[in-house]
Parts: structure tokens; C-alpha cells; sequence
């Protein structure tokens, strides 16, 4: 099929790219036991576009996505894959879609199927972000209070220096059992609740992605979560 | 004169239907069913709500029941991690009202929001970490309450997976047999600003701070309403039902002025991965197409929402965009820590809102509280900690209304 439908992008990029290759890529995402529940058709309204946050500040359009994957427009397909996917604020107000379609669940599966092949472009977009992986996979928590330092929350202005500076103190000024005096993460967590995680991580294959997006990552949290589990065992 | 039918009307008319149809009589769609057949099976257990509920609409008419006492309150991240006056203010509220809870340490997060960050886990993982989770609420006997809106949003949209494909199921069930876990999933899936929403009256009665001089601007959290949208509170009260009722029937019911601006519907900004890793997309939209415009159209007080990746990034965002000259200066807080400051919580021992980057002073400063006495409070609760004095804060000392209307409320 021509790439040409979309006149925006299309036509020319990732022409060294076989074919084979992007249609591998393709019917892996179309495998995925929900894109049934997340792709019906597309009216070509423009809903999902009209309320994307995503579509106003990037080129992106969770229209094309839904278009290029019905029409089964691989070349399409493979420049979302490499260069749109992780644009997406994954807000899931595309599901407004008439039709029914959930294009940021869409996004998903393709992003599953990018990090899964450890693709550059997915390791590229997760660059600085191994630590909050780390954090997830072996605390529990996404985030936890030392993750707010100032060089790496300029931005958010003096109020991260002065945080910073008084943490300890803070934390230990917050009534709630659970949360009072922890500053490596956001509440306090059973070792066995862990370890139950820990068993999830290997039991679903979900340790050999983080080894596709950051193999020295993955070795050392192996190492980490065989030695507790080892251990209680 | 004859009312002139629509093109649809006139369809029905001529198949010998009524008219009008008949919202009582449309179908309306309710996953409990195929849960309760599930279960039936015996293929899962499902944990039914407990008594004391309260029976709220949602968005297409089915009726949901939210629980008021015995729960089990799965934590946030981001809440507990940054904004802990958020977490702090629902468990207060738990306390003033003598309700009996659970603060779980056997209680993991979601991990939702690295998923839809990242992309680093698949379905069956997170399923299971979800299933984790309420099988540990089910083995306490007390009854989750999510506090986060992803974890809500991303839970509904785990427990229609679940319900609908066999081989998740299967694999889920394999690795809690593992874990010596049961396959359980609670009747209803209840995010705790409906908690709120259904306390509203309750709380109000308990008002002690006049909040009748402020005007406050909602942002309804995305994965709230969006993900699984039939879940979601409506009131025919409230914005004719055109939008979610929680947060704004709250603050109605406190006598705050809540004003509309033209994009309630976009998202914050959040964006899971652009607030770590991208913000400068984060702050963007924050500024641009929320708080500027909540600004240039309401110049609202206050705004508040009920999520925690909103608070986060609508009250962090504000600063680097006054560099630019940009119209901000918009406090942002919880619906919880509004209800709680309604009620006389202190607004450092138990809102925290030293968490809270954007300048809050004014907000307290127009509702008449002496913040400045309050916060000597705090430092001196904060320099007794620091000369070993006391380990830390306990409830003894932020449990008990510290604002009331003689001694904080001035005249203005």
C-alpha cells in the first residue's frame, strides 16, 4: 500500500528498513490480545486529534495512528513506531474516538513491542529514566522523596533546594505511620510484599524487557531480587 | 403548534417506538454481571462492598456503590512520595469521621504509572500486581479505596482485561497459586474522591472554615473519567450531568464559587514520561492551556483536582513559567486537603502544604487563616524533632482541629 495518504509524513523514510522487518514488527502489535479492544475503524473525524495534547505541541496525531494500523500501512506504522510513539502524554482523551477506538492504548502495545525488540529509538526515549525503573521494580514505588534533587528539578525552582535541605526533617513531620522518617520510598513495604513483586517480574517476563532497554540495569537488579529471594527462601 | 421531530424521532416513530426514548430503559452495560458470572464459576472471588455504602449514578445511569467505613486505603506514589499532605488529609478526614481503616504496608503501587511512562512491563504483569494487591485488602478483611486516579483509571481498565480474556485469566491465576494468593477483584473499583464526593455533606456540616470568598477552578483528572468512562460519577446537578461530579460537588457543598473555563477537558500535562524525562512539554501545557487560561478567564483563587500527577504538575510548573512573564500564580490542592482545611485541619501538620511549590499564602491569607502563627507551630514542631525531642509527628499531634472559626477567622 503507498505511504502517500498522509501527506504530512510518509513516503521516503526508513526505505532501508526490509519489509519483512516492519511487517514482523506490525503483526506483533496486531497479536497482542487487546488490539481488538483498542482498534475498531476510524471515521477520519478528528476527535482524538481535536483533544491530544500531544497533537499541539509535537507532530503527532493519534488519528494517522489509528488510520495507518487499519489500513495496514506498514511504512506507517514503522515511522510511529521509531519516531512518534513516545510523544504521546498517554492521558487517554482519545478515547472520546465515536468509534470506540483507544488510540493511547494503541500507543501502548506499539511502545510494548518497541521496548520488547530493545529498539534504539526506545532506548533513546527511556534515557535518564533507568532510575525510576530501578525504583519501581525493586522498591514498589515510582517515585520516593530523594528523587527530588535540585539539579534534577531546576526548574520546579528554590522551593527543590529548600526541600532538599530540610527532607529528614520533614518526612519525620508527617503523622501517617506508613510514611513518617522514609526518604528512599514513598511508604514503608513488607519484604515479603517485595518479594511477591519480585516473583510477578520473573513469573511474566517482565524482567527480560528491562534486559531488551538497559542489560547492566537488569543484572543488577537480578542480582538484587535473587539474593532477597534466596535468602527468604 | 406541533413540536417538530428530529431525523432520529421521526425514524423511531415510523419502527412504532416511542418518541422519546426512555433512559430508564436503555440498556446499560455493568461488568459486575460477568464478575458475578466469574464467580460463579469458580473461576475468582469478588469482595463485595461493605456496608455502610452510599449509592452514587455514573456517567450512563448504572447505579455504583461507594463504601464509607472498613477500608483498606491503597496508597500513591506520587502522593505519598511528594505531596504528602494529600494522603495525610484523606486519612485525617477517615479519623475525625471515627470511621475504622487499614493503612497497608503489605500494599505495593500500581506501577501504572511507569507503564504508561515507559512501557517496560506487559498485560499479565500488571494484572497481577493489581490482583496482588486487592488479594492482600481481601485477606484483611477491609475493602480497597485508590487513592490515585492512574491507579484507578489503570485498574478498571486491567479488571475488564481480566474479565475478558481466558488466557490472562489462566496465566494470572498460575502465578497466584505461586504467591498462595486468591484470584479476587472487589465488586466495585472506588477512587477516594468518591469517598469524598459521598462525605461531601458530612463534611460540610463539620465546615469551620468560611470558604463562601473564594472561587476555585476544577481540573477532573484524566485517568478519573476517561479510561473506562462509564465508572465515573455523574449528577444531573452538577453541570447538567455533562461532566464528572466529583470535586466540584464538594466544593459546592463548602460554599466555594467554582468557576468554568474553556479547557477543562485537556489533560495537565503530566504526560508520565515528560514530567521526568521531557518537561519541557509538561510545563508547556500546564501553563498554556490550564492555568494561563484559568487565569485570563476566571483568575480563580484556587485550582483543584483530585489525581496525583495533576497537583504535581499543575503546582510545579507554575515557576519556571513566571521567568517568561507568563500569567500564573494559581495554587493548586487536593479536593482532600480542601475538605480537610474546611474542616480545621492544620495546614502543616496535616495538609502539608510546604509540599506545594506555587505560593498558597494568598489562598489562606483571602480565607482569613493565620498561616504565619501555624507555621511557627510547625517549626517549632520541626526544631523539637531536630534536637531529638520527639522521633516525629504522630496523629496525637495533628489530630486534633487546629483552626476554628474564633480563634483563625479575621474579618475581611
Amino acid at each position: 500500500m503507498s505511504a502517500t495518504w498522509n501527506p504530512v509524513k510518509g513516503g521516503g523514510a526508513y526505505t532501508e528498513v526490509p519489509d519483512e522487518e516492519k511487517r514482523r514488527l506490525f503483526e506483533e502489535v496486531v497479536a497482542d490480545p487487546r488490539y481488538g479492544d483498542f482498534l475498531y475503524g476510524c471515521y477520519e473525524c478528528g476527535i482524538c486529534v481535536a483533544v491530544c495534547p500531544s497533537a499541539r505541541f509535537y507532530d503527532f496525531s493519534p488519528r494517522v495512528i489509528a488510520q495507518a494500523l487499519s489500513r495496514e500501512d506498514i511504512d506507517r506504522f514503522y515511522e510511529i513506531l521509531m519516531d512518534d510513539i513516545w510523544n504521546c502524554a498517554q492521558c487517554f482523551s482519545c478515547v472520546r474516538c465515536p468509534r470506540g477506538n483507544n488510540p493511547g492504548g494503541l500507543v501502548t502495545l506499539i511502545r510494548e513491542v518497541a521496548v520488547r525488540h530493545g529498539l534504539e529509538r526506545a532506548q533513546q526515549a527511556l534515557q535518564g529514566y533507568s532510575r525510576v525503573i530501578y525504583k519501581i521494580m525493586l522498591k514498589g514505588n515510582q517515585v520516593s522523596p530523594d528523587m527530588l534533587q535540585p539539579d534534577f528539578f531546576p526548574d520546579w525552582g528554590p522551593w527543590v533546594r529548600e526541600f532538599s535541605q530540610h527532607m529528614h526533617t520533614w518526612r519525620k513531620a508527617i503523622p501517617v505511620d506508613t510514611m513518617r522518617n522514609l526518604t528512599d520510598a514513598a511508604w514503608r513495604t513488607d519484604d515479603r510484599t517485595l518479594r511477591e513483586l519480585y516473583v510477578i517480574w520473573f513469573e511474566t517476563g517482565n524482567m527480560e524487557v528491562i534486559r531488551e532497554v538497559d542489560e547492566g540495569l537488569y543484572e543488577l537488579l537480578v542480582e538484587l531480587m535473587e539474593e532477597e529471594l534466596e535468602a527468604a527462601s | 403548534m406541533s413540536e417538530r421531530l428530529s431525523p432520529l424521532s421521526e425514524i423511531r416513530e415510523k419502527k412504532g417506538l416511542p418518541v422519546r426514548p426512555d433512559p430508564e430503559a436503555a440498556p446499560r452495560s455493568d461488568l459486575r454481571e460477568e464478575l458475578f458470572e466469574l464467580e460463579a464459576r469458580g473461576e475468582l472471588l469478588v469482595q463485595r462492598v461493605p456496608e455502610p455504602y452510599v449509592e452514587v449514578t455514573t456517567k450512563f445511569g448504572r447505579v455504583k456503590k461507594v463504601p464509607i467505613d472498613h477500608l483498606w486505603h491503597h496508597k500513591s506514589c506520587g502522593q505519598c512520595g511528594h505531596i504528602p499532605g494529600y494522603t495525610t488529609s484523606i486519612l485525617w478526614l477517615n479519623r475525625q469521621f471515627g470511621l475504622d481503616y487499614h493503612d497497608p504496608t503489605d500494599q505495593t503501587s500500581c506501577t501504572g504509572w511507569n507503564y504508561y511512562a515507559s512501557a517496560t512491563s506487559n498485560a499479565a504483569a500488571q494484572i497481577l500486581v493489581m490482583c496482588r494487591n486487592f488479594a492482600a485488602a481481601y485477606e484483611t478483611g477491609y475493602y480497597p479505596l485508590i487513592h490515585c486516579g492512574t491507579s484507578y483509571g489503570h485498574y478498571k481498565e486491567l479488571r475488564e482485561q481480566l474479565v475478558h480474556h481466558a488466557d490472562l485469566r489462566d496465566q494470572v491465576r498460575r502465578v497466584l497459586d505461586k504467591l498462595g494468593k486468591p484470584l479476587v477483584v472487589p465488586e466495585e473499583i472506588v477512587h477516594y474522591s468518591e469517598w469524598v464526593h459521598v462525605m461531601r455533606h458530612r463534611i460540610a456540616e463539620r465546615q469551620v472554615v468560611d470558604m463562601s470568598s473564594v472561587t476555585a477552578c476544577v481540573h477532573p483528572a484524566c485517568h478519573y473519567y476517561k479510561i473506562v468512562a462509564e465508572d465515573a460519577i455523574y449528577d444531573p446537578d452538577i453541570y447538567g450531568g455533562q461532566r464528572t461530579a466529583t470535586v466540584t460537588a464538594l466544593l459546592k457543598a463548602l460554599g466555594i464559587t467554582v468557576a468554568d473555563y474553556s479547557t477543562w477537558f485537556d489533560c495537565c500535562g503530566f504526560g508520565f514520561r515528560h514530567i521526568l524525562v521531557q518537561r519541557d512539554f509538561t510545563r508547556s501545557f500546564a501553563v498554556l492551556r490550564k492555568i494561563e487560561v484559568m487565569r485570563d478567564e476566571v483568575d480563580p483563587d484556587m485550582t483543584v483536582t483530585h489525581d496525583t500527577g495533576c497537583v504535581t504538575t499543575l503546582d510545579k510548573s507554575q515557576f519556571a513559567a513566571k521567568a517568561h512573564k507568563r500569567r500564573v500564580g494559581v495554587p493548586v490542592l487536593a479536593d482532600s486537603q480542601v475538605a480537610a482545611l474546611a474542616m480545621g485541619a492544620h495546614p502543616f501538620r496535616v495538609l502539608q502544604l510546604h509540599w506545594h511549590s506555587t505560593d498558597w499564602r494568598p489562598l489562606l491569607e483571602k480565607l482569613g487563616l493565620d498561616w504565619q502563627r501555624h507555621w511557627q507551630e510547625f517549626e517549632e514542631d520541626l526544631a523539637a524533632i531536630e534536637r531529638g525531642e520527639k522521633p516525629g509527628l504522630t496523629w496525637d499531634d495533628a489530630e486534633r482541629p487546629a483552626l476554628t472559626r474564633e480563634r483563625d477567622h479575621r474579618a475581611h
